[in-house]
């Protein structure tokens, strides 16, 4: 097997995941996807790391994970105070800023 | 072109027996629980789909010679985040499912076209990337151990980085504390309170409390108001809540008629 | 010349007590009028003391200058506020000073009943201290600044009762008439710079022989205007007669006495300019010329006294314009007629203020007669006065116009023959309608109603008039005697450099000449005005209408600048509303239909934002794609 077919099935994760946020509507939902994006480039990150025979792609991996982890704890609040106020957890309600 | 640049990117190099077993078998499973997560209705199931997906991809870190980014993989992803993502599914509610219909003119398509054009574009551009670089491994970075070696770069040449991104955690945290946190603006009516601001208004109509609602022989329910003397319903007679939601009945036909000619 | 550290009061004194006055307000209202009086009196008295101190030098130390400070240094352009008293200053120093303070005393009485008494003696000792800021200047900067000061005072004071609309109208009518000409007094002043690179009269006199014959014109045209401005001069000319709006004493000191002599020594003091320029001279006494005999023609007609002086001051002016204008010898004649001039003129107008306070402000001559034996020292300097400006000799009149006849005629060939004819026309206009005031005012019957008591007025008033025809019987005798006057201005105007001309008649034959139309003209006006009609009769020629209308200078302006200025004025606003607004209009139109139809993009649905954004991406990955391959 190639080490290359780890880049292509980050490249199929990512993809889903880019489908995800388009197309779901529950907020958590959305931000799992997107999760699942940074996980896509986290694998590639680690397989060029691998093939570039140095460490450097997986300090980089790490740095996304730690950055990720930020996005997610922010992004949470802002879902828990956005259902807060509209009890609803759909982005779709939440689209007040028109015309 | 596309097919090309897969031949290419197919000499970058070979891994062990092993390896590829693992591979065929998790890799497929992996995108069949992505696919999951985009497909599922209920937000529960994706997120454990989505943990799925995590562990998978671990496994696949550690089998790249990433030990220690499979081992945080495990323990911060699918351990912390994602125990996260389900706690604030319980708040928000863990049956709450979504349907599938789409309400935003030109979506749906527009984004599969776009997503999969995108996925392929990358797919080709990536074979690009890899000619002539044949796999070098990571035996030879590893040589002090994946822990060690990460932390040599994470200590020296990436220390400055590493010093923000703490930062960036710590701005974070109290972010959420700031938006999640919500505060009382009063201290909440004690009984006493209210009977005294009962006292304290201009008319004492009200201080034995609000008329009861209407109880008549063929409808006897707090929705609907009670008739003053003159026929006419009191709306002060029914919950404000009620009211405000506009279920209550009108009173009026339970109104006598003609009340004048009654009284004689 | 040698310096002097006291002619800052001069100016310092008036300005502090006008800025005390104005911010002191109502507490100021019982000893307002004195503190006034009393300063403009100081101001005097270091007139006097220095006119003393010149006397006891000689030579070239007679005039003393004081810088204040360094004003502006601008590149090239270095001008220090600082003074200059010289022989032709201190003429006017006294001027104004003395007259001022008689008019100030004056005032005391005429103003009492006015609740703004000590509002009117701020703007007067503002004035004082403005006016004596454009005598005393030393550059034509410096003169600017007093003489924007006098415009100012003389705004303030024409619209002093600015309740009435018809007195804010004619104030702002003389501002506005007076800045055409401050404009051309700023053009000089540029002119002046750009040609010598200085502003001062030293330096521009220095500069004068060497300077280009057009320069030196354009500088004299643009003076001319300024002072055709300031003094009521053709084509400016219309303000005066609407400035009589203003109190009496305002009439009498500024407009008869000291401001609208400006113009006169502004050309006096530019000598160098005109000695020059034979074309700005020639300007200079055609301006004199039309506005003499236009002033006097107006004289004629007016029924209001007031304005029948002013139109009087104007056709005097204009005299003395024409005097500045025949080269060397005419400014020292125009400046001492000037000088009586401000005696007789003002003390006839304070006995017009003197007859319209005993006739409760009635100014129509033709409702009065018969005031002379009711009011009889009114009748009396007014009478004095009236000797004078008709030039009965030994008046102060006699010496001073007939010498400016006399020079006219010098000029030589036919422009000597026009000007002394016109000049001579002149005063027989003159006499005649300063004889229909005499005897429209003070003799034939009575013709003013039951309900007014005609009255002399307090010793106040009656006592500045004393002083006041005491001048115009003495001041040119004074003035003339030995050549005085002609002697002292000499430094300054240089007129032994004077060709003289030939002389055309000998002086006596002049005066005679004189003489002979004043008493044509004042006698015509007797026998025409034995009877008169207390209503102006409808029936009469052109020329009486004509000049009853101010020979329709007011019509002429409307026409020639007002219309024109208000046509163009509707038309650029039409084009402001319709082509510029209307491209600003039309190009928001555009954008706001585009917006209607972008702003469909704006859904409000963040998904839809997010595939915006992979469209981006997806697009940037193209380009990477071909851009790579």
């Amino acid at each position: 097997m190639d080490i290359s077919n780890y880049l292509y099935l980050s490249v199929i994760l990512f993809t889903i995941g880019a489908l995800g946020v388009l197309i779901r509507r529950n907020a958590i939902v959305i931000f799992m996807c997107i999760e699942l994006m940074l996980n896509a480039s986290n694998l590639a990150l680690v397989t060029f790391s691998r093939i570039h025979g140095n460490l450097d792609g997986q300090v980089a991996s790490f740095f996304t994970m730690v950055v990720a982890a930020c996005e997610v704890v922010v992004g949470l609040a802002i879902i828990v105070t956005i259902y807060r106020s509209r009890r609803s957890a759909s982005v779709d309600d939440a689209s007040l800023l028109k015309n | 072109m596309l097919h090309h640049s897969l031949h290419l990117a197919l000499t970058v190099g070979r891994t062990a027996t092993p390896e590829a077993v693992q591979f065929w078998i998790l890799a497929p499973l992996a995108t069949l629980a992505a696919l999951g997560i985009l497909l599922v209705k209920k937000a529960v199931h994706s997120a454990l789909l989505m943990a799925w997906v995590m562990v998978t991809l671990a496994i696949f870190y550690i089998a790249q010679d990433a030990l220690f980014l499979g081992i945080v993989q495990i323990v911060v992803y699918t351990g912390a985040v994602m125990m996260l993502f389900l706690f604030i599914l319980m708040l928000v509610g863990v049956d709450s499912s979504e349907s599938f219909v789409e309400n935003v003119k030109g979506q749906r398509i527009p984004s599969i076209i776009a997503a999969v054009g995108l996925g392929g574009l990358i797919v080709s551009l990536l074979g690009r990337a890899t000619v002539g670089s044949p796999a070098v491994g990571l035996a030879a970075a590893n040589v002090d151990g994946n822990v060690q070696g990460l932390a040599k770069l994470l200590f020296t040449q990436y220390v400055w980085a590493f010093e923000v991104v703490s930062a960036l955690l710590i701005t974070a945290a109290l972010g959420a504390m700031v938006l999640a946190h919500s505060q009382k603006v009063r201290s909440p009516f004690a009984q006493r309170d209210l009977a005294i601001a009962r006292f304290r208004k201009s008319s004492l109509g009200e201080a034995a409390g609000l008329p009861a609602s209407g109880v008549y022989a063929r409808h006897n329910a707090v929705d609907v108001p009670a008739l003053l003397p003159d026929g006419s319903p009191a709306p002060t007679s029914v919950s404000q809540t009620l009211r405000a939601r506009g279920d209550i009945i009108t009173s009026s036909g339970f109104a006598l008629e003609h009340i004048e000619e009654q009284e004689d | 010349m040698r310096t002097s550290s006291h002619l800052v009061y001069l100016i310092a004194l008036p300005l502090f007590s006008s800025a005390l006055l104005l911010l002191l307000g109502r507490i100021a209202d019982k000893w307002g009028h004195l503190l006034a009086t009393l300063v403009s009196a100081s101001t005097f008295g270091i007139g006097v003391s220095e006119f003393v101190a010149m006397h006891s030098h000689t030579g070239a130390n007679r005039a003393a200058t004081q810088k204040l400070f360094e004003w502006i240094s601008v590149g090239n352009l270095k001008v220090d506020a600082s003074l200059l008293l010289d022989q032709l200053s201190i003429c006017f120093v006294l001027l104004i000073t003395g007259v001022g303070t008689l008019i100030h005393i004056y005032s005391i009485a005429y103003m009492d009943h006015d609740k703004d008494r000590r509002r009117f003696f701020a703007y007067l000792n503002f004035f004082i201290a403005a006016m004596l800021l454009l005598v005393l200047g030393d550059s034509y900067l410096n003169l600017y600044v007093g003489w924007e000061g006098v415009g100012l005072a003389s705004y303030l004071l024409i619209g002093f009762w600015n309740q009435n609309p018809v007195y804010a109208v004619a104030a702002k009518k003389a501002f506005v008439a007076n800045r055409v000409g401050d404009l051309g007094l700023s053009l000089a002043i540029m002119i002046s710079f750009a040609q010598f690179g200085t502003v001062s009269f030293t330096g521009v006199k220095a500069g004068a022989p060497h300077a280009s014959p057009a320069a030196l014109t354009a500088i004299g045209a643009m003076l001319l205007l300024a002072a055709a401005g300031k003094s009521a001069q053709f084509p400016l000319q219309s303000w005066l007669g609407d400035a009589m709006a203003g109190p009496t004493p305002v009439s009498a000191l500024i407009h008869a006495a000291t401001m609208v002599t400006a113009g006169v020594y502004l050309i006096t003091r530019s000598n160098f300019i005109f000695d020059a320029s034979s074309t700005a001279r020639i300007l200079v006494v055609s301006v004199g010329v039309i506005t003499l005999l236009f002033g006097a023609i107006v004289g004629t007609a007016k029924d209001d006294i007031k304005k029948a002086l002013a139109a009087s001051t104007m056709s005097q002016i204009g005299y003395m314009i024409l005097a500045t204008g025949l080269g060397p010898v005419g400014y020292a004649f125009a400046i001492m007629h000037l000088l009586t001039h401000g005696f007789f003129k003002a003390g006839m107008f304070l006995g017009a203020g003197s007859v319209m306070h005993g006739m409760d402000d009635e100014v129509n001559m033709r409702k009065y007669g018969g005031l002379a034996k009711l009011m009889p020292i009114t009748a009396v300097t007014f009478g004095l006065g009236y000797l004078a400006i008709l030039g009965v000799p030994p008046f102060a009149g006699f010496y001073s116009k007939d010498k400016i006849i006399e020079t006219a005629f010098n000029q030589g060939g036919g422009k000597g023959i026009i000007l002394g004819g016109a000049a001579l026309l002149g005063a027989m206009i003159t006499a005649f309608y300063m004889t229909r005031v005499v005897v429209l005012t003070f003799a034939g019957a009575r013709r003013w109603k039951d309900g007014s008591h005609p009255h002399e007025s307090s010793v106040l008033m009656w006592g500045p008039m004393v002083i006041l025809a005491l001048g115009s019987v003495a001041s040119g005798f004074l003035l003339s005697m030995g050549s005085s006057l002609v002697n002292w201005l000499q430094p300054v105007v240089n007129a032994s450099n004077a060709t003289g001309g030939k002389e055309l008649m000998k002086p006596l034959v002049v005066s005679l000449l004189a003489l002979a139309v004043v008493i044509l003209g004042a006698g015509y006006a007797i026998v025409k005005y034995r009877t008169v009609p207390e209503i102006a009769p409808e029936q009469v020629s052109v020329f009486t209408k004509a000049a009853r209308k101010d020979l329709y200078q007011d019509v002429f302006n409307n026409a020639v600048l007002v219309k024109p200025g208000t046509i163009l004025t509707a038309g650029l606003v039409a084009t402001d509303h319709n082509v510029i607004d209307g491209a600003v209009r039309f190009v928001g139109w555009v954008i706001s239909e585009v917006s209607d139809v972008l702003r469909k993009i704006q859904n409000g649905y963040v998904r839809s934002y997010a595939l915006t954004m992979l469209v981006g991406v997806f697009i940037g990955a193209v380009i990477l794609w071909v851009v790579t391959a």
